[in-house]
C-alpha cells in the first residue's frame, strides 16, 4: 500500500459547507483521472456522510466535522467523515434503509446511497463521542 | 434554484443546479406555496437541469408526492438525467408511478 497522496480538512456544521466539501474533495480526487460517473457517486456518498454529521452528529449546536481523505496506489480512494458529536446506538439499525431518525424530509437513503455508490462503507461510533463513517471506493480511469 | 410556472391545472417547477439538504427546504418552500395558492391537478417537477443530488432530493420528490396528494392532485417526475438514474432506482420512486 503506497500512498499517493493526503489531505485532512475540517469545518464547521453549517449546511452551506455540503457543497464546499463536495468541491473540495472532487477536487483532490482529479489527478486520478477518474470517470465523470466514479466523480460523481464519490460527490454524492460524501455529501450524505457531511450532511449526516450536520443533521444528526450536531442537531442543535455547531461542531466540527473532519475529512481525511487518501489516495492510496492511485486508483483507491480512501475517505473518512467523523465528528464528534451524539454517536449511533444502534449503528445495524441505522444503516437499514429507509430508516431515520429525523422527521424533517429525510428519506433515510443516506447510508443506502453511500453503500450503493462506494465498494465499502465502514461505521464506526460511541454514544456521546460521536462517528467516523470510512468510504472506500476504487477509482476508474478514464 | 427552481423555475416555477402555472398554466392550465398545472403547476411545472424547473430544478436547476444541486440539491442537497442545504437548499432543499427554500425548494420545496417555494413549490408548497405555489400549489397552496394554485391548486394544480398536476404539478410537474422537471429534473433536466440538475447536475446533482443526494437523497436530500429522493425527500423533496417524496414530500412533494405527499402534498400534491393531500392537496388532491397528482405528481409527475421528468427529464430525470441518466446521472441521478441510480439513485432514483436505489429509492423506489418507480413503484409511485410518478417518473414520466
Ligand atoms: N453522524 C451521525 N451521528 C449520529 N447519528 C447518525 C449519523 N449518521 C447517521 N445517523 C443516524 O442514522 C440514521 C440513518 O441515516 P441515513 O441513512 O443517512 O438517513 P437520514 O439521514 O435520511 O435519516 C439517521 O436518521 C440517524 O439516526
Ligand atoms: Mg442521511
Amino acid at each position: 500500500m503506497n500512498v499517493t497522496n493526503q489531505m485532512k480538512l475540517s469545518f464547521i456544521s453549517k449546511s452551506a459547507n455540503e457543497s464546499f466539501a463536495r468541491a473540495v474533495v472532487s477536487a483532490f480526487l482529479l489527478p486520478t483521472d477518474p470517470t465523470v460517473s466514479d466523480i460523481a457517486d464519490i460527490k454524492t456518498a460524501v455529501s450524505e456522510a457531511v450532511t449526516n454529521c450536520i443533521v444528526h452528529a450536531y442537531p442543535h449546536t455547531d461542531g466540527t466535522i473532519y475529512i481525511d481523505m487518501k489516495i492510496v496506489d492511485n486508483k483507491r480512494v480512501i475517505i473518512k467523515v467523523r465528528d464528534k458529536g451524539v454517536g449511533i446506538s444502534d449503528i445495524k439499525k441505522a444503516m437499514e434503509p429507509l430508516y431515520t431518525t429525523s422527521s424533517d424530509e429525510r428519506a433515510g437513503l443516506g447510508f443506502a446511497v453511500m453503500q450503493s455508490f462506494c465498494d465499502k462503507v465502514k461505521v464506526r461510533s460511541v454514544v456521546g463521542k460521536g462517528t467516523a463513517v470510512t468510504l472506500e471506493k476504487i477509482i476508474s480511469k478514464v | 434554484m427552481v423555475d416555477i410556472t402555472c398554466s392550465k391545472n398545472t403547476v411545472t417547477a424547473k430544478l436547476k443546479g444541486e440539491i442537497d439538504h442545504h437548499n432543499a427546504p427554500d425548494i420545496r418552500r417555494s413549490i408548497d406555496s405555489k400549489c397552496e395558492s394554485f391548486r394544480p391537478k398536476t404539478l410537474v417537477l422537471d429534473f433536466s437541469g440538475v447536475s446533482f443530488m443526494d437523497s436530500s432530493g429522493i425527500g423533496l420528490i417524496m414530500g412533494r408526492y405527499r402534498q400534491i396528494s393531500y392537496l388532491g392532485g397528482k405528481l409527475e417526475v421528468v427529464n430525470v438525467p441518466d446521472m441521478l438514474k441510480r439513485i432514483i432506482s436505489l429509492s423506489g420512486i418507480e413503484r409511485l408511478g410518478v417518473l414520466k
